[in-house]
């Protein structure tokens, strides 16, 4: 009988995750709970301010509230979380590290497995690497060539501690931590993650990344990332992961905070690749992500480009508020489900100013029995004269038990605005195959080719360098048990 | 280069080849003509190994190897190539990158490392001159948007670029223009060598004005049922393909 396309795609949806393994560093964790005694420690440990440790509790106190009715909109039943099993705090135990020589040589291992050399390689290329695993930063390149520029990027907590007035002037202003119960939840417990600042006029001399990895059994993952643009200046902000195989849910809460103001843009780029659970379902990440950005004066401009391809369940709405006048927000996304994998993913763009435009892309891939939905909302203000909104929402389907779904939302308060909406629903068909294969190509390469061409519009958006890894990731995640 | 022996296909169960048999040798070109639904591209697929079409019986021999036995890549990467018909698209994948992954494949085949940027680079402008291939239309995106003659034009490239040893054109002059199709013909003309070898179907006589072919066909209700030189294409021409029904119902009577 011979192998239908069927048969095929139905292999590569049940191929299992590549990077199952686990670096074995000793850690400093807090056992698992949920109080106000929690959050003194964290606090205490990271020597934070009062003003901070505060906030926190602020934070707390609206998780307590928000967590009384989880949410119920979304596209599947969100699964009970015991919060109080959660350990909110992990540090490996050597810390404060002077060189790449004295970070723990199976943390450089495990970055070598995932084809991340910290080293020369990401040097040579350009790249300056703030590697987080878990909870604390253990290394940092390249701070020096940035400094020059004043363009200050490092970890949430050395900020706090060395420019403790431009985090409370902008920390929690674009999510706030009443925003939602994963971001009151961030609030509380944020361990560790990024902070950028880049001065007025300067562009950013590198792209700047932090790879970011879970590491330690029962421990949620809670960054908390934060990029301020000042006036003209343009940074270019890239984000990856990719987890250790595990058997128990592992709960990531991140929560990132964009601010453009006049004329300034930030991109900000994520490869998504979080342990998705085995084939039946089992363990995998709960990637709960709180992303939005605002362009707060004239002619801001914020990007966001993802490629999703991990997590059991990913829930994410990178999310632009147009403030300014001429301000713009981008939304490109390539989400791809398999197995058991649900994502609910998509954008708000949120036009306040006059003549702000906004364009989204998003390109749903599901394969196996996995649901994939694209979720986006539009908003124009009364004030937002002459708003444009191009949104695009395609869907490309592997075999027929996964599910692909979109929910766009409308509001629109000004009779100028112009908003254009385009979806497709398509598979990949058998005579594209075939053509392929007649070219020399199997079947495992021909549908990776063909994904790899779908998804094109959102990887150009990427990075050089980051452009090839997704590419890659794609192919990884479709292929490889054929034979 | 090919032998076939009362090959029979069917799609769907229904009967479509009802045992062809032919003979390819190095150096030559062979027509096959006959009207819509004789089975031209059954055939034609069948040899490519489009898993559409079910073999029922016979054989097909590829250069001493059981064709039938092979997946569609490794006939392909062995040296059958097939111009398609209807030539499918592909949106978002760069012509350019297809080719390049469609050849490194089939050097890879052969035991070759895939050619250097320069190399392919060299080697597709080269062939493109040679079929007189839009420059524009090899960075965009496979067949995506074009027109039926750029499809066949393009298909015509790959060949170009591929070097197969055997070539099967599945009517590809048909949706041509004059001027269009004169470009194909030559660019058969220029890459047929004493070592490969080319099958061209096609409904009409025209083509084979251009391209001189060696044996002509006929196949008739899944079966060869004529075969001869060039100068049957044009009796077929002249008298139609009613001719042949007759005088094969002649012959049976
Ligand atoms: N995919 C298919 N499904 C059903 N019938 C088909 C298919 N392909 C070809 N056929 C049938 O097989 C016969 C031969 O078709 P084809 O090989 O395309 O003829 P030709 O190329 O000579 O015009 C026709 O009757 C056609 O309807
Ligand atoms: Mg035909």
């Amino acid at each position: 009988m011979p192998t239908t396309d069927q048969d095929i795609l139905q292999k590569y949806s049940d191929q299992e995750y590549e990077f199952g393994f686990e670096t074995r560093v000793e850690m400093e964790i807090l056992p698992p709970g949920l109080n106000e005694e929690t959050i003194r420690f964290i606090s205490a440990k990271k020597e934070e301010p009062e003003w901070l440790l505060q906030w926190r509790l602020k934070g707390l106190e609206h998780f307590r509230r928000l967590s009384q009715e989880m949410p119920e909109w979304q596209n599947f039943k969100l699964p009970y979380i015991d919060f109080q099993a959660i350990s909110y705090y992990a540090a490996p135990k050597k810390r404060k590290l002077n060189s790449l020589d004295e970070v723990d040589p199976e943390i450089l291992a495990t970055f070598e497995k995932l084809g991340i050399p910290l080293e020369e390689q990401k040097v040579l290329a350009g790249v300056a690497v703030d590697a987080v695993m878990d909870s604390v930063s253990v290394a940092t390149t390249f701070q020096e060539k940035l400094k020059e520029k004043g363009v200050i990027f490092c970890s949430m907590g050395e900020a706090v501690k060395h420019y403790p007035d431009l985090v409370k002037k902008y920390l929690g202003t674009v999510v706030p931590y009443s925003d939602n119960v994963f971001a009151a939840l961030n609030a509380a417990v944020f361990s560790d993650g990024s902070f950028c600042y880049v001065p007025k006029g300067v562009r950013c001399p590198m792209e700047l990344s932090t790879y970011f990895r879970i590491n330690a059994a029962n421990t949620g993952q809670f960054e908390r990332t934060l990029i301020i643009a000042d006036e003209g200046a343009y940074v270019s902000y890239l984000e990856g992961c990719t987890a250790p195989k595990r058997d128990e849910n592992q709960l990531h809460a991140a929560v990132v905070e964009l601010i453009a103001l006049d004329h300034a843009e930030i991109k900000y780029s994520t490869v998504q690749n979080w342990f998705p659970g085995d084939k039946n379902g089992n363990g995998g990440v709960f990637n709960f992500v709180t992303k939005r950005g605002i362009c707060k004066g004239p002619y801001a401009k914020i990007s966001w480009t993802q490629v999703e391809t991990g997590s059991a369940i990913t829930w994410k709405y990178p999310s632009v508020i147009l403030q300014g006048d001429h301000s713009v927000g981008e939304f490109y996304s390539v989400a791809m489900t398999r197995n058991r994998q649900i994502a609910d993913t998509g954008t708000k763009m949120i036009h306040l100013g006059k003549h702000t435009r906004s364009r989204i892309i998003s390109k749903g891939i599901s394969a196996g029995y996995s649901q994939n939905s694209y979720r986006g909302q539009v908003r124009v203000g009364p004030r937002a004269d002459f708003a444009r909104n191009f949104t695009q929402c395609d869907s490309l389907l592997l075999g027929d038990k996964c599910g692909a779904h979109t929910f766009p939302y409308i509001d629109c308060q000004n009779p100028t605005a112009i908003l254009e909406h385009e979806a497709t629903t398509s598979k990949i068909a058998e005579d594209q195959i075939f053509y392929l294969n007649q070219r020399g190509l199997d079947t495992e390469k021909a549908v990776a080719l063909i994904v790899n061409g779908y998804a094109r519009e959102v990887l150009n958006n990427l990075p050089m360098e980051f452009a090839v890894e997704a590419q890659k990731l794609l192919a990884i995640s479709l292929d490889g048990s054929v034979g | 280069m090919l032998q076939i022996k009362n090959l029979q296909a069917s799609v769907n169960g229904e009967p479509i080849l009802k045992g062809v048999d032919l003979e390819v040798k190095a150096g030559e070109i062979h027509a096959i003509m006959g009207p819509n639904g004789s089975g031209k591209s059954t055939l034609a697929s069948v040899l490519a190994g489009n898993e559409l079409y079910e073999v029922t019986g016979g054989e097909a021999w590829f250069e001493g190897k059981n064709l039938l036995e092979m997946p569609p890549e490794i006939r392909a990467r062995e040296g059958l190539f097939m111009a398609f018909q209807y030539p499918v698209e592909i949106p978002g994948v760069s012509n350019i990158n297809f080719l390049k992954t469609a050849l490194a494949e089939i050097r890879a085949h052969r035991g070759l490392p895939p050619l250097s940027a320069k190399e392919f680079m060299q080697r597709l402008k080269e062939k493109q001159e040679l079929v007189e291939f839009n420059a524009s239309l090899v960075n965009r995106s496979l067949n995506e948007g074009f027109s039926g003659g750029e499809k066949k034009r393009n298909e015509i490239l790959q060949l170009a670029m591929l070097e197969p040893k055997l070539a099967i054109l599945d009517e590809t002059d048909s949706g041509l223009d004059i001027d269009a199709l004169r470009i194909v013909a030559n660019g058969v003309n220029k890459l047929r060598a004493k070592d490969n070898a080319f099958i061209i179907i096609t409904h009409y006589q025209r083509l084979l004005q251009y391209i001189i072919p060696d044996y002509v066909h006929v196949l008739y209700d899944g079966r060869i049922i004529k075969s001869g030189t060039k100068e049957l294409a044009y009796e077929l021409e002249e008298k139609g393909y009613d001719w042949i029904k007759e005088s094969l119902q002649a012959s049976f009577s």
